[in-house]
């Protein structure tokens, strides 16, 4: 049984359609990369499944349980962490402050401050710094710190390297696999195919709200992906899709 | 509303309309209403004279208040500042030996000039601050007056200058400078809304500091906004003190004018130009029905402008104008081929109207 | 000498301004909403206390305690019924409703108890006629001192609260980023209800210090908003300690104003305000602008 499974949603931002009929299904332990350009509708995806964004139709359901209506703080105590676009860190407060503020009101288990920081060694020697003064990889790296903090059972990452210098990237992505290969169930959001299909077990492209394509990382071909992006070969991808 | 994927295709469909054959034929009716009044000194008696007095006083300071809060999304609870600053200065210059009506007309003038400095001063706030510190505005000249012996302190004084008139044509002078004035208000906000500045000073209420990064003069329209809505109340004013003809600091700079203007403008209809009138002749009715009842009819007041900011912020005008599409004046712009009709400087427009309202920018 | 005396009892009133003015800062601080009501709910602090110590006899700092629980429901409410739908349409319509809310308490409170003042200075015992003599023109009063440190007390328990606790830590990061606070599992609405219980309880304790050492009445509150309002604006907004120091000038403004004419005390006050917002319109420490 799949660990997070959404079904036939539909989320508007006002009147704008911006995530169309979605069906999915993460199983534990996998990790699923979400790709597509700008606008195709992943970062509304995720906002949705974290509780965010109020979808108009469909339901998302955790571990059996249907969680649609459940508000956001909920779903963190439930499993359910999000790494926020452009990382979102409370930014008056220390990289401590944040850490625990995520802490405080969620499960126990095996990330708390001490394996955060073991985790992501950079983050040691500005742990009493205010979020604001760090650079941009290492607010990423205490973002994601912070949701690890929720011990969640599904991880949602939205596009962790985006606006980060390349060692940065490479940083972020080293402490992912660390991640993945403790048995983390991920959901990913990445603009870079490569990397996505480096990382993911599977892959999902989304392109004007709707998922076109969708199949596991090592039986897509390249092309597939690019057309499916693009939406350049509609007629394929939809028959790849369904 | 269609969805917007339609809305590129259709844009071409769409025309902009002001004037409708309803707006035309309720404008002209207003123009002819006023003419009419005119006459009501004549035909009616003195008691009906009063009390359309104090209605039109009150017409013009839901209108001047909803100038700047629907328009320039300035809450202030200090425009009692200028009620008080009109009274007072009609009395002042009727001191000097000028005559009443003159003193004031120039009152008038006083209070829009007092509103200048006032708003270098006061805009650079926003919001509750904005609010507050238009409040101590008031304070202030509250405190001066009750400290002026001459002004007659905390006790009050009266324009005996206006008894070498008999009381009827008093009556009939004070009722028609009223009329005058609230005419000159609403066809100023009028003008004002069908004006480039009018489609600015939405885009300003709708959205800051968008609407400075598209090069709105934000600080300007405001201001304009502002110097408007108190030479507005410092008419009311001198109109409340000629109709009265005795006032005490305590009530004419008390903040329970605010306390009425926020009870209009938001029963009537934020930010629509029909509403404040519609708030004000229910206000009116209200008053003459239950103001003996003191508290608890102030109690009402407040609950009543509390459950309309909740449930129907829009207020009556703004919920029924919106549903039947109807516009009596034509401020705004109608959209012509649009599922809904549009209006645009007097609501909160729908994406497609607001995009066009602002091209106009 | 007597100008050294209005000093001394200046920062005493300035203490007391402080009390009451740091839940509006609080509010506004997290909530980013100023609740015009503020002054209203400190008065309906200060006639519930009175309304106990009349009804029950209990002595007063009992009443006091039941009282300020009895707040923190208010304010509780006041955020679950009122201000969360308000803060929902945007920012105009919360000061349109704590403005109503403002009138309704001031006139319900009229009805019931009318417009004559009240006090609880004869409740209050010893510490309402103590003083210290220091010379001739020069003397504390014990009450002053009492309210400067129940002021100090509470804004320094206030930051500790807030730099400290875990609920101070998520009352933070909620005020910098609500939606993100709620993607980390802080439940915002229930952090907002909890400020705003704190902030009315601040402001009625403020109230029940104004009729101990003055009077109240029911049409009280819009004046003590405006002192309140003044000494976090000179002060600064943002800042419990510019607050502090806010309610020091403004306090002292007015003792100075009454010396030249006790009639113009306030209007020092004023005057004061209206100054800073001339010249320093972020407050005289600068701590960040006025606009924040």
């Amino acid at each position: 049984m799949p660990i997070l499974k959404v079904e036939s949603l539909d989320v508007r931002h006002g009147l704008l359609p911006a995530v169309r009929h979605v069906s999915l299904a993460v199983a534990e332990g996998e990790t699923l990369a979400l790709v597509g350009a700008n606008g195709a509708g992943k970062t509304t995806l995720m906002r949705a499944i974290a509780g965010a964004h109020k979808p108009s139709g469909g339901r998302i359901v955790f571990e059996g349980t249907d969680i649609t209506a459940v508000p956001a703080h909920e779903r963190v105590r439930a499993g359910i962490a999000l790494v926020p676009e452009g990382r979102r860190l409370f930014p008056e407060l220390t990289v401590e402050e944040n850490l625990l503020v995520a802490g405080q009101n969620s499960k126990q288990g095996h990330w708390n401050v001490e394996s955060v920081l073991d985790a992501f060694p950079i983050l040691k020697p500005l742990y009493k710094k205010r979020a604001a003064n760090l650079s941009g990889g290492e607010q990423q790296a205490a973002a994601i710190g912070r949701a690890l903090m929720t011990n969640p059972r599904v991880l949602l990452l939205d596009e962790v390297s985006l606006g980060l210098s390349p060692l940065a990237v490479e940083g972020v992505y080293h402490s992912l696999q660390t991640l993945i290969a403790g048995g983390a169930t991920i959901l990913l959001v990445e603009q870079d195919l490569g990397r996505a299909a480096a990382v993911a077990t599977r892959i999902a492209c989304m392109l004007e709200g709707r998922i076109v394509l969708e199949g596991a990382a090592d039986s897509l071909t390249r092309q597939q992906i690019t057309e499916a992006y693009f939406g350049l070969n509609r007629r394929v991808a939809n028959g790849v899709g369904a | 509303m269609s969805g917007p994927q339609g809305g590129t295709e259709r844009l071409s469909a769409l025309s902009i309309q002001r004037w409708t054959p309803l707006s035309r034929a309720f404008t002209g009716g207003a123009l002819a209403l006023a003419a009419a009044l005119i006459f009501v000194p004549v035909l009616l008696s003195a008691n009906v004279t009063q009390k359309l007095t104090s209605l039109f006083i009150l017409i013009m300071i839901a209108v001047m208040w909803n100038a700047l809060a629907g328009y320039g999304g300035l809450v202030s609870v200090g425009q009692q500042a200028y009620i008080g600053i009109g009274a007072y200065g009609t009395v002042l210059l009727a001191h000097q030996g000028l005559e009443p009506y003159a003193a004031m007309v120039l009152a008038v003038v006083l209070s829009g000039l007092v509103s200048v400095p006032a708003s270098y001063l006061l805009l650079r706030m926003k919001g509750g601050q904005f609010a507050i510190a238009s409040w101590v505005f008031a304070e202030v000249f509250a405190i001066i007056v009750t400290l002026r012996v001459d002004l007659g302190a905390g006790t009050g004084i009266s324009l005996i200058e206006l008894n070498r008139y008999g009381a009827a044509d008093r009556q009939a002078f004070t009722y028609w400078l009223t009329l005058a004035a609230t005419t000159i208000t609403l066809g100023l906000i009028f003008v004002l809304l069908r004006s480039r500045l009018g489609s600015s000073l939405q885009a300003i209420r709708d959205d800051e500091d968008a609407a400075a990064s598209v090069g709105v003069k934000v600080m300007a329209g405001k201001r304009i906004l502002y110097i408007i809505a108190s030479t507005g109340c410092g008419a009311a004013g001198a109109m409340t003190l000629a109709n009265t003809l005795f006032i005490v600091p305590s009530s004419i700079f008390s903040v329970k004018w605010t306390a009425f203007m926020i009870f209009m403008v938001l029963v009537g209809g934020l930010g629509t130009f029909e509403g404040p009138i519609i708030g004000a002749v229910i206000l009116f009715g209200i008053q003459d029905l239950f103001a003996d009842e003191g508290g608890w009819y102030l109690v009402g007041l407040g609950m009543t402008a509390i459950l309309f900011a909740l449930l129907l912020p829009r207020g009556l005008w703004g919920t029924v104008g919106e549903r039947f599409g109807i516009q009596l004046m034509p401020v705004g712009y109608r959209v012509r081929g649009l599922g809904r009709t549009g209006r645009s400087p007097t609501g909160v427009a729908p994406a497609d109207e607001a995009a066009v309202s602002r091209a106009e920018v | 000498m007597t100008w050294v005396n209005a000093i001394i009892q200046g920062i005493m009133l300035g203490g007391f301004y402080a009390l009451l003015a740091c839940g509006l800062s609080l509010m506004f601080g997290v909530m980013r909403i100023i609740n015009l009501a503020h002054g209203d709910l400190a008065v309906l602090g200060a006639f519930l206390t009175w309304v106990l110590v009349d009804k029950t006899h209990f002595p007063l700092i009992v009443s006091l305690v039941l009282a300020l629980i009895v707040m923190f429901g208010v304010g509780w409410a006041l955020q679950r019924v009122l201000l969360e739908r308000s803060l929902r349409s945007g920012m105009l319509i919360p000061l349109l409703t704590t403005f109503g809310l403002g009138i309704v308490i001031e006139n319900l409170l009229l009805e019931a108890f009318s417009p004559d003042v009240r006090s609880l200075g004869g409740n209050a015992g010893v510490v309402t006629t103590a003083s210290w003599r220091i010379t001739d023109q020069l003397s504390i009063s014990a009450l002053g001192i009492l309210i400067l440190g129940v002021a100090i007390i509470v804004l320094g328990g206030l930051h500790l609260f807030l730099a400290r606790t875990s609920l101070g830590r998520a009352m933070r990061a909620t005020a910098q980023d609500p939606d993100t606070a709620e993607l980390v599992g802080v439940d915002s609405r229930s952090v907002y209800a909890r400020a705003a219980g704190i902030a009315v309880v601040t402001a009625a304790l403020a109230g029940a210090f104004l009729a101990i050492r003055a009077v109240v009445d029911p049409s009280s509150g819009p004046t003590q908003l405006i002192f309140a309002f003044e000494a976090v604006v000179i002060g600064g907004f943002g800042s419990l300690w510019g607050t502090l120091l806010g309610g020091f000038v403004l306090g002292v403004a007015q003792t100075i104003g009454a010396q030249i004419d006790p009639q113009s005390s306030a209007l020092a006050g004023h005057l004061v305000f209206l100054a800073v917002l001339a010249f320093r319109s972020g407050g005289i420490l600068m701590a960040r602008g006025a606009e924040a």
